[in-house]
């Protein structure tokens, strides 16, 4: 935190793409999270393999809002979009998008909830419903199977014994 | 479908492309390889009782029988995505490479993007670009949704597009799939030639040849430009690759595209135009019953 409140550190600019630092003793913007802490933070939270982001560059555009690219680009940059959204920070809890989590959310062991097919409908849906966890309360992969193999849906969050379905609105779907 | 009198004499069996325009278009989906194989997308709507077809020329492009193809589970995921059959042959024709830079001009809603995302393995750089704001949002939503994170979405004008913004100075292919009269979508869209005319098509040839002369620029000597419409007007499809033909330096190359087509035309009313542009493709609806569309091939020289 002591370098957020020193006075050589930008304000973040909303408007355009940055590249997410190295490590936080890289920090140049103010409040931006480090490429190690977002790789960090999804193989402690998911255990997905910090090398499954080799070859990704992470980058924040909007307060909190962290994307993830895997062409050319320098920072910073003024563009519409760069890869996809995949994380929100600067708030207490993170975030995961369910685009990120349907794309990459396979590569995850740990935080994974598998949900039966009624359930899924439930979840694609967008309803909240009680389930069964034993595990971490908090932000959840929720899954089913498909064909055979473990297909992520999309994120979830578990508290109380309730599964809340966080597919946003233009993502749901009655099926 | 009066304006399609003009094109009587240059269609093989008029009639039954007059027919196959009055058909409603049925259901095609795109399998995107970035979040599965062909055979898990086909296996996921077998499992949904979604009866399927593959097309020939494409076993990536599945033709559906169902009335919601966006209500499935193949949908919901990302493995496939709701894309005409002919749509899906220009990123086809392209052939990018993984790791390639590559400029989709005019991108939204972003099919033929992700589709070009997905040939690469989503690896290298695909800059998707509209000049539309309310379409890159459409543009964006499904660049999610499929999972492609090699595409730089930018809103500009393709025929002044400046590349400073990238850490490269050319692309290795360009993807003019150009803004056009859409006479060939009429059977997705009845109202497609409501406001047709003749001086609306001189308008947006126009736009056309400013956006190909563009794409030329920016593209490497050696590389690869194609240019698509789904229109059937020869003043939007042969004489727009002829006036870039005339004014920079590049030539019309063959591809090999197997559903069957018509080659394009080496003249319109009193304008001949180069033999090359043969090696063109016209596909029209009666052909694979399919919408219409023209596609051509350039190579740069210079």
């Amino acid at each position: 935190m002591s370098d957020d409140s020193s006075t050589d550190l930008r304000k973040n600019d909303g408007q355009q793409f940055g590249r997410l630092p190295e490590t936080d003793a890289d920090r140049t913007v103010e409040g931006r999270v480090s490429r190690v802490a977002v790789v960090d933070y999804f193989e402690d939270r998911f255990a997905i393999p910090p090398e499954t982001f080799d070859g990704y560059t992470f980058w924040e555009k909007g307060a909190g809002k962290i994307w993830l690219y895997s062409g050319e680009a320098d920072s910073p940059l003024e563009i519409e979009a760069i890869g996809m959204t995949c994380l929100r920070t600067r708030q207490e809890h993170w975030k995961p998008t369910t685009d990120f989590v349907q794309r990459f959310g396979a590569h995850a062991s740990e935080c994974v909830i598998d949900l039966d097919r009624e359930a899924a409908r439930r979840f694609a849906a967008g309803e909240d419903q009680e389930l069964e966890w034993d595990g971490d309360w908090g932000y959840l992969i929720a899954a089913h199977t498909v064909a055979g193999e473990r297909e992520p849906l999309g994120i979830g969050l578990y508290v109380h014994g309730e599964l809340r379905s966080m597919v946003p609105k233009g993502r749901q779907r009655v099926l | 479908m009066e304006p399609f009198e003009r094109y009587r004499p240059i269609i093989d069996d008029f009639e039954a492309f007059l027919a196959a325009c009055e058909r409603p278009l049925g259901n095609a989906v795109r399998v995107n390889t970035i979040k599965s194989s062909p055979e898990r997308a086909t296996a996921t709507l077998e499992e949904d009782d979604v009866a399927y077809e593959q097309a020939e020329w494409n076993p990536r492009v599945l033709r559906l029988e169902t009335d919601s193809p966006g209500s499935t589970w193949t949908s919901f995921h990302g493995f496939t995505h709701g894309q005409e059959e002919v749509s899906a042959v220009p990123p086809v024709v392209l052939d990018p490479q993984p790791g390639e830079r590559v400029w989709d001009c005019c991108a939204a809603p972003g099919g033929k993007a992700t589709q070009l995302a997905a040939l690469m393995d989503d690896r290298g750089t695909v800059v998707a670009n509209d000049n539309n704001l309310g379409r890159i949002s459409a543009l964006r939503f499904n660049a999610e949704r499929l999972g492609a994170t090699s595409l730089a979405v930018t809103n500009d004008d393709a025929r002044n597009y400046s590349m400073k913004r990238f850490p490269f100075d050319e692309f290795d292919r360009t993807l003019v799939d150009a803004p056009c009269s859409c006479e060939g979508t009429i059977r997705k869209n009845p109202d497609a030639l409501d406001n047709w005319s003749e001086g609306h098509i001189d308008t947006i040839a126009g736009i056309q040849k400013g956006i190909l002369r563009r794409a030329i620029q920016t593209t490497r000597e050696g590389g690869t430009v194609v240019y698509s419409t789904c229109t059937f007007a020869p003043e939007e499809n042969e004489a727009v690759v002829q006036h870039a033909i005339d004014e920079e330096d590049c030539r019309v190359v063959d591809f090999d595209l197997e559903m069957e087509h018509a080659p394009g035309l080496t003249e319109w009313r009193d304008e001949a135009f180069d033999s090359t542009l043969e090696q063109a493709a016209r596909i029209y609806p009666h052909h694979n019953d399919t919408g219409g569309f023209f596609v051509a091939k350039l190579e740069v020289t210079a």
